[in-house]
Parts: C-alpha cells; structure tokens; sequence
C-alpha cells in the first residue's frame, strides 16, 4: 500500500447527505474480478445520460473543480459493503474524503486501500463547502502525522481523529494482513484451547 | 458488573489485542459468494499462500444469478464469468461451494440459518453488508470488504475494533397486518439511516421473543440499514427448536452440550449499554418507504413528511430524493399507482415470507397493470414452497414462482425495474437505481406487497384483512 503522510489539494465539492455505496458504484459495476479500472464508473449515474455523455450539472464534470480531495455530506458510504467503492474513488485520483459522518464499513475499505477517510466537525464541514464555493481553487491541507486539517490561507483548521494502529499502518504502507499472518502461533494456539470451537467439532 | 450478549460472544473470540489498536478476532464462519470474492482470492494467491481453513468458508453463487433457466449457462458473459470464477476457486482452494443446481444453493443469508451453519455463538463474517441477518441466533454476524474477506481466507481472523452497544426494546403486541419488516422499517424510521453507526445491536423486549426464527431475521439482516455493524437476538426455545435437526446442527451428546452453552447466552440484568432505545408495538402501522433511503419511511396511511420537519442540512437529500421518486412533501402514498411488485431478497425471501404472501392473494387476482417478481430464497424454500403447494395457489393468482436468487434487490442479474417505474419491494434498500437504472423503489412487508399486488396501487392492508 501506498504511503500517506500529508495532502495539499484542491477538492471535489459534494454537500449530500447519506450517499451510499450504490451511488458511488452501481451494483452493475460489480462483475469485474480485479480491482482496477472502476474509476470511470464513480457516481456513474449522477455523472453521466443513459447516453454515456456528461451530465452537465454534475460537479466532477464541472472544470473548476478537480483534486486528490472528496468533500461530501454527512453519513458518506452508507449501505452495501462493496469495496468497489473505495477501488472506485481511489481509481478516481481521490487519497482523502471529508465529510462529517462516516458508514462503518466504509471506513475500513477505504483505509485498507490507502484512502483517508476526515471526520470533521458539521460547522467545519460548512465552512469548507463555504470556502469552496467562494473561491473553487480553494486548498485544503490533510496532516495525518499531526492528524489536522486545514483551509489554506486561512486560519481555519480542525484536529481530526484516527485509530493509532491505522495511522501507523497508513503512514508506513503496511498491510492489515501482514500483520495478522505475523501471529498465526497465537491463532492456532487459539484454536486449541477455544471450548466452543471444539463444541461445534462434529 | 455484568456483560452483553454481544460482549459475551466477543469476549470468546479474542485471539489477541494489537496494543492501542484493534482486537484480532477469530472467525467461526466466513460464507462467500461471486461478486466480492475474487479479488480475495487473487490477493492470496498473490501471497502465495492458501485459504487458512477452509472448511469454515462456504460459498454460494447469489448475486448474479439469474432466476429462470438455472439448469442452462448464464446468458450474461460478465455474470457467467464471474460465478464461474467463484467455483474454479472454491475447487482450487477447498472451499465448500453450493453452486447452481445444488440442491442447498440460494441467497447466502438464507442459506446458512436453514443448513444449520448458523449457530449461536458464532463470529460470521460475509463480503455482504447483510450478514446482520444471522445475528437472529445470537451470533456475531457482519458484513465486510473484500480485503477483510482475503484476510479471513488468510487467517481465519479479523482485525476489528469493538463496536459501542445499542438496546432496542419493543415490548407490547404488534396489530393485525404489522409484521417484523414494519418493525424494523419503524425502527429505521425513528433513528434514521445513520442512527445506528458505530453500534452492534441487540434487539430484545416482547414484541420481539414472540416472533418466529425468520421474522426475527428480517429484522436483524436491516440492523445496517440504520448503519449499525449487525443486530443479535439472544437464543431462546425458538431458536433451538428452529436449529435442532439441521444439517450441519450439532447431534446426539454435542446437541445437549451445545444447548446448555447457548442458554448461557443472553445479557446478564445488570450489564450496561451504551444507548438505549424503547419502542412500543403498538405504535406501529404496515410501513412504506417515499424516499431513497430505508430511514425515510412512514406508516402506509400517513402523509409524506413536510419540508419544515427536516433538519437544515437534511433538506437538499430530502428534495433530491422526493424528485428522484416523483412525490411531493405532505403528499399521501394511498391510491398511487405501481406497476412492479417484487418479493424476495434475504431480508424476505424465506418460507414464511412465500406463505404470508400466497395466503393472501389466494383466492384473489393479480392487478392487470403489475408485474410480479416473486423469487424464493433458496433452493430448500422453493421446494418446501413446491410441497405446500404455494406455486400452484400463486399460479392461479396470476404469479409465477422463480428460481432463487438476490434478484431485483440488486438488479445484477436480468430482474430489473424499468425507468421511472415505482416497484413496491419487500427488499431492504431503496437507493436510487438499487433496482435498475431509473427505477423508484417503495420498501414494504411480504403482507402489504400482496396486498398492492392484488389492487395496482398503493392501499393499506389492514382495511384488507377480516
């Protein structure tokens, strides 16, 4: 996995609330069996006609927004636990999304695969997207060493919160599975002393 | 101080805790199926390394399937390609696979409590946000990605951080023409779509131990609806009688052994929750859905919510969706015509389900304008479907009975809801396009679908019942 220290970006305005993993990609997207190349896909059906051609009010179709940062409204992710959706945001160019509320499941797809999900407070959320509509050049800069969040340029910043283990594993690039390959004594040790497991032995 | 079911039952799979970071959990279970399986296993491969045990992975074509022609090769070459990976890896690795024509194949949630794989206690995992649903036996049961897939494959362990706990309450007796999928909708209805993130739930109190084994999974596979990680029952005579004498159920001296840890599995009187939340049955109407998330739901014979009742920032989503489903704030759903009716899924999709729906439409005519969808959960329901006679009673209503799959929940497969097209559906998601590019999804129970399948339009089914 990639490493992840810190991100100065222009960002992809998205003020929804609940957009769930069947917007970000729909389930038609799913019958790929390798994790690349659903970028082109993301938010397939708020982005483009039946057609194929770009829906002009849709702001990844709009040039003045562009960057390595998603901005969207609260509960991000919801609904299915489709990784493709972190494979699609990240094929996307996206490293980063902020938004005031996060899905479960979302959130662990997209640290597995590099991405940094920002939990901001709502006001600082606003004044993000507030930001952004003034000026769409508008920077952000994502610390995750020191784990901030800031508006460039102004005096507008927001701690944010992260798991140790996975700020660790981000920074360093390393993988969950790794990790618990490293322990396969303890598991199998586990497996010999758990009373249950040998209950459900036929 | 004394522990929850759910603490019980995490407690007992803790291999290891990573310092200041996650539990590493051990799983009894992973089921897998074709859409987010094969990059895990290309990712193992890539280890070089093989599935850890195999034998606590079973794997079952679902999504993709079509639900008509089983016994010939899927049409679709993306659909065919991918269930056809799934069985090439399943034969690679030694994983258990209930492919198409298997005798026990069908949508994994259902297929997993009726063979007995599902048992209380357990830690099961699935690529499928609604493994919630066997949390109906008092498992830890849910869904997950595919890199969590591959690392259960690897290690049959999950890293996990512990969820918060949530008490769901319901106590009173739910009235004629309520069943579970109106609880729960109620429930969503109440807490929102997002209520319920960063908990694991147990649903408890009277109006839920009264309800059968099925009714009580429909209610715990929509826990992630309300963005919960899953929802537990606690194990009762219910529960024991529906397992006793499954396939894979524990038998003779194992059963007797197996019961009385079970019985040890409830929340002790003076453990504490991290929310609370108590509901009476009584307030409770046969539920409906008017927008595009399973949280924007209202009794059949109320209006839709007006726009001053949302919360500010709430209000763009509430108008996206409202013009997304062609309504109007304050509107009522009564009277409004739908052309497609879909009954199925793993949240309704079981035996009861068939029968609550057969019962009602016996007797009675499909309406001329609706096109009916009505798909078995597995292949066991649809043959007990057969054996009870229940295709011959939909047949002479006017409905055919499929084959089983996920079907129009998903429309991965050919079911799908035309654009602009209202289907009522007894599934658990109502997102824009879940059914088909364009199509407006309304989320009711088995009972209100049948009842709008017999009239064309939207009706509430009580004023139906005698």
């Amino acid at each position: 996995m990639e490493k992840f220290t810190t991100i100065q970006s222009t960002v992809v305005p998205l003020p929804i609330e609940d957009v769930d993993t069947d917007q970000i990609i729909p389930a038609r997207f799913l019958k790929a069996t390798t994790k690349s190349g659903f970028g082109k896909s993301l938010f397939c059906d708020w982005r483009y006609n039946e057609d194929g051609t770009p829906k002009a009010d849709f702001v990844m179709n709009n040039p003045l927004y562009s960057g390595k940062i998603l901005v969207a409204g609260r509960n991000f992710g919801c609904g299915s636990s489709r990784e493709h959706a972190a494979w699609a945001i990240d094929d996307a160019g996206f490293k980063v999304v902020v938004s005031s509320f996060f899905a479960d499941i979302f959130r662990g797809n997209a640290l597995n695969n590099g991405i940094l999900p920002v939990q901001v407070s709502d006001a600082f959320l606003k004044s993000i997207f507030d930001a952004v509509a003034a000026n769409a050049k508008q920077e952000l800069n994502v610390d995750l060493v020191n784990q901030v969040i800031s508006i460039t340029g102004t005096d507008l910043k927001e701690s944010f919160v992260i798991n140790e283990y996975k700020k660790t594993c981000l920074i360093n690039g390393y993988d969950d599975i790794d990790y618990v390959l490293s322990i396969k004594d303890k598991i199998e040790q586990y497996e010999k002393t758990s009373k249950y497991l040998d209950l459900l032995k036929a | 101080m004394g522990t929850t079911l759910f603490e019980k039952v995490w407690n007992a799979h803790v291999v290891t805790e990573v310092k200041d970071g996650p539990s590493i959990l051990y799983i009894d279970k992973q089921l897998i199926h074709e859409v987010t399986s094969p990059q895990a296993f290309a990712g193992i491969e890539k280890r070089g390394i093989g599935v850890f045990r195999p034998e606590r992975t079973l794997a079952t074509p679902d999504h993709n399937v079509p639900t008509k022609g089983q016994n010939l090769p899927i049409v679709e070459d993306l659909s065919r390609f991918q269930v056809d990976k799934l069985t090439d890896n399943c034969n690679k690795f030694g994983v258990t696979l209930y492919g198409l024509g298997h005798a026990s194949q069908g949508v994994v949630h259902v297929v997993g409590p009726e063979t007995g794989t599902t048992l209380p206690g357990m830690t099961i995992v699935c690529g499928d946000s609604h493994t919630s649903t066997h949390g109906a036996f008092g498992s830890i049961a849910f869904g997950i990605g595919t890199s969590e897939v591959e690392q259960v494959l690897a290690t049959q362990c999950l890293m996990q951080t512990k969820a918060k706990t949530l008490k769901i309450e319901i106590n009173g007796k739910l009235a004629k023409g309520v069943t579970a999928k109106d609880v729960i909708l109620y429930v969503i209805a109440q807490i929102s779509a997002a209520g319920g993130t960063g908990y694991f739930v147990e649903y408890c109190g009277s109006a839920i131990t009264a309800l059968s084994m099925e009714a009580r999974m429909t209610i715990c596979n929509m826990s992630i609806e309300m963005g919960a990680r899953g929802g537990m029952i606690a194990p009762d005579e219910t529960t024991f009688n529906y397992i006793k004498g499954r396939e894979f159920a524990p038998k003779g001296a194992k059963w007797d052994e197996a019961v009385a840890y079970w019985k040890t599995l409830y929340t002790d009187a003076d453990a504490v929750f991290d929310k609370t939340l108590k509901y009476d049955a009584a307030d409770i109407g046969p539920m409906i859905t008017y927008g595009t998330n399973p949280g924007m739901g209202i009794s059949v014979n109320k209006n839709i919510p007006t726009i001053d009742s949302i919360e500010e920032s709430n209000k763009v989503t509430f108008n996206k969706a409202l013009d997304y489903m062609g309504f109007h704030a304050g509107d009522s759903l009564i009277g409004k015509q739908v052309n497609w009716v879909f009954l199925g899924s793993c949240t309704n999709g079981r035996i009861e389900d068939l029968r609550q729906f057969a019962e009602f439409v016996k007797g009675k005519q499909k309406a001329a304008n609706i096109n009916a969808l009505i798909v078995p959960g597995s292949k066991q329901v649809e043959k007990q479907a057969i054996a009870e006679g229940i295709d011959k009673v939909l047949a002479e209503a006017g409905f055919e009975l499929r084959e089983p799959g996920c079907s129009a929940c998903l429309a991965m497969n050919e079911d799908k809801v035309p654009k602009g097209e209202y289907c009522v559906s007894t599934s658990n998601r109502n997102f824009e396009g879940r059914q088909g590019p364009g199509a407006r999804t309304l989320l009711v129970s088995p009972l209100t679908a049948a009842a709008i399948a017999v009239s064309g339009k939207i009706v509430d089914v009580r004023e139906m019942l005698n």
